[in-house]
């Protein structure tokens, strides 16, 4: 037996993080409550280190396995990291005066934050079932302690129980998947499955592992019919972490549908093309609709969110690798757009007042026109008004749907449920514009969360003026695949 | 000799249990927590007996990562358990009705 000691260069950023994400446990115990920023930097800190050393290594080509094939890293991998690491910075940014207010300021936060950041790069860099199913757990655990911090709270409390146990049966499914395509290929190896997956694709275990794989990531993602945590989630839980769980975990969980349905079963993909076009149809369908009739702007943002993964799948479905890198495109830029929608709503929010009711945004323009601004844009950008960021997602994902010739049909209906979704986004627009403020106490928010959400809300502004960097990106991400 | 069929079927016939458990249950939370162990176990059944059947130690290895996983996730499930016990006074599945999917 002899033992070689594996390369560990290409999983630096993941050590790293654990080790610091450890070191930010042990320091906040020695940390006074009034003293509690420290916790709050030194996490952003270590998000900014790793940021710096995947940007340093980045080479957008070479492809690295390490730990007995079990990890890879590859261009894809490193940019949904560091949108991952952006998208984790905001949230701590935003959230930090939330939970200083409704005395949440806890070092638990931080840390199970990161463990989440952890677990969604372990998920986006996994080449093996077993890596995919840890980085799963290590994300979807620190994610149901988060919900639950809110102790003294009825609804969080409750959400966070349905979120653990949806979220179990959810892995339980992935997992039974697992075990079958196991049994069929003789491996827990992506790349070896993909390999062999060929000369036993047409046995009838196979698609059946698939289809409860495709069963557990449409859980993860919040695919209908798979749907019915997201809205009690995000509604139940507290804003700050409502911000994260409706981010940064999209974009792991595309990463995961890439993962598992890409890199080891891309033979099935006249199998998972079906399945993802029904769910795809559904998701766009029942989140637009349902969104219509939410009075709570958590809740309608949570259907909404459900609407753009049916968007999200339309990419992955048509089996090319443009239509994969428009879906990573769509992935990127609804984090961003999400955080900006939930970012106003801690920006309007206050001690004992949760502005997330849409008649909170009654009259927002005369009380501060530069918000109403912001949320106009975070708003067009989600229905997909030109010249926003989220305009260039939608389109692209529809030209690639397009192109593969005999999907038209399933372009027209996305068209038609995205018009039918305009009308709860230009709904808040009416009521912020032209209706009479019922709240008119003053705004009053620290400057480093209006600086970071005006620049989240030119950044979706910006990009969508000159979309063109973030395309190439993604392109030369997936060419590499 | 028992054949691999044998333990697959006993397999699917314990993770229907379990999600007939969960679906089913209308009484207590601790039950939806037992129903979720035996659905890992289901699933452990699978693994041991393609592992077995395979002749790869693989899968065997996969089932020590489950059962610490599930262990964790006990823990954590138990603990949202108290949480919730403490600010609703009450563990039934009914009763979860302030949030409406």
């Amino acid at each position: 037996m002899n033992l070689v000691a594996p390369n560990i260069i290409p999983a630096i950023p993941e050590i790293t993080l654990l080790g610091l994400a450890c070191l930010i446990l042990v320091v906040d115990l020695f940390v006074e409550q009034h003293n509690r920023i420290v916790t709050y930097l030194l996490s952003q800190a270590s998000l900014l280190i790793v940021f710096i050393l995947t940007l340093s290594t980045f080479t957008g080509g070479e492809t690295q396995f390490t730990f007995n094939n079990t990890f890879i890293r590859d261009a894809m991998s490193d940019v949904l990291k560091m949108g991952v690491y952006v998208a984790v910075f905001i949230v701590f940014l935003y959230a930090k005066d939330y939970l200083r207010q409704r005395e949440m300021f806890k070092g638990e936060f931080y840390v199970l934050g990161l463990f989440g950041v952890l677990g969604m790069m372990i998920l986006i860099s996994a080449h093996n079932m077993l890596t995919v199913y840890l980085g799963l757990e290590l994300l979807s655990l620190s994610m149901y302690a988060m919900v639950a911090m809110q102790r003294d709270s009825e609804t969080a409390s409750e959400a966070a129980m349905k979120y653990f146990v949806l979220g179990a049966i959810a892995s339980g499914m992935l997992l039974y998947g697992m075990s079958m395509i196991y049994g069929v290929t003789g491996s827990l190896d992506l790349g070896e499955i993909s390999h062999k997956a060929a000369a036993v694709a047409n046995q009838p275990l196979m698609v059946f592992g698939m289809v409860f794989m495709i069963v557990g990531v449409a859980f993860k993602l919040g695919a209908v019919p798979f749907h019915m945590w997201v809205p009690d989630v995000y509604h139940g839980a507290p804003t700050s972490v409502t911000l994260y769980i409706a981010s940064a975990p999209k974009i792991a969980a595309f990463a995961m549908l890439m993962r598992l349905l890409v890199d080891g079963l891309l033979v099935l993909q006249p199998h998972w093309q079906d399945i993802l076009i029904i769910l795809a149809i559904a998701s766009m369908g029942i989140g637009n609709i349902v969104a219509i009739a939410q009075g709570n702007l958590k809740r309608m943002l949570a259907y909404s969110g459900i609407s753009h993964v049916g968007f999200l799948m339309l990419g992955v479905l048509t089996g090319q690798q443009t239509g994969f890198a428009a879906s990573m495109f769509y992935a990127l830029s609804y984090a961003l757009m999400s955080l900006g929608g939930f970012g106003m709503i801690v920006l309007l929010s206050r001690k004992g007042f949760e502005a997330d009711n849409l008649a909170d945004y009654k009259g927002l323009n005369d009380r501060s026109p530069w918000a109403a601004f912001m949320m106009l844009i975070f708003m067009f950008s989600m229905a997909g008004v030109p010249p926003f960021l989220g305009f260039w997602a939608k389109l692209s994902v529809l030209k690639e749907v397009v192109a593969t010739g005999n999907l038209l049909w399933l372009a027209i209906v996305a068209v038609i449920f995205s018009i039918i979704g305009a009308y709860y986004y230009l709904r808040i627009i009416k009521l912020m514009y032209f209706d009479k403020p019922e709240d008119t106490q003053a705004i009053s928010a620290d400057i480093d969360l209006k600086v970071a959400l005006s620049a989240n809300s030119l950044l979706v502004l910006g990009m969508g003026l000159l979309p063109g960097g973030l395309m190439a990106l993604c392109i030369t991400a997936m060419t590499h695949h | 000799m028992i054949a691999l069929s044998e333990f697959l079927i006993l397999g699917a016939i314990l993770f229907c249990l379990s999600v007939a458990g969960i679906f089913l249950n209308r009484k207590n939370v601790i039950i939806l927590l037992m129903a979720i162990e035996l659905m890992l176990l289901a699933v452990n059944m699978n693994f041991i007996a393609f592992s077995h059947y395979l002749g790869d130690t693989a899968g065997q290895v996969f089932v020590f990562f489950i059962l610490t996983v599930a262990a964790a996730e006990a823990a954590i499930g138990l603990a949202i358990l108290v949480v919730l016990f403490r600010s609703k006074r009450t563990i039934n599945v009914d009763d979860l009705d302030t949030l409406k999917g």
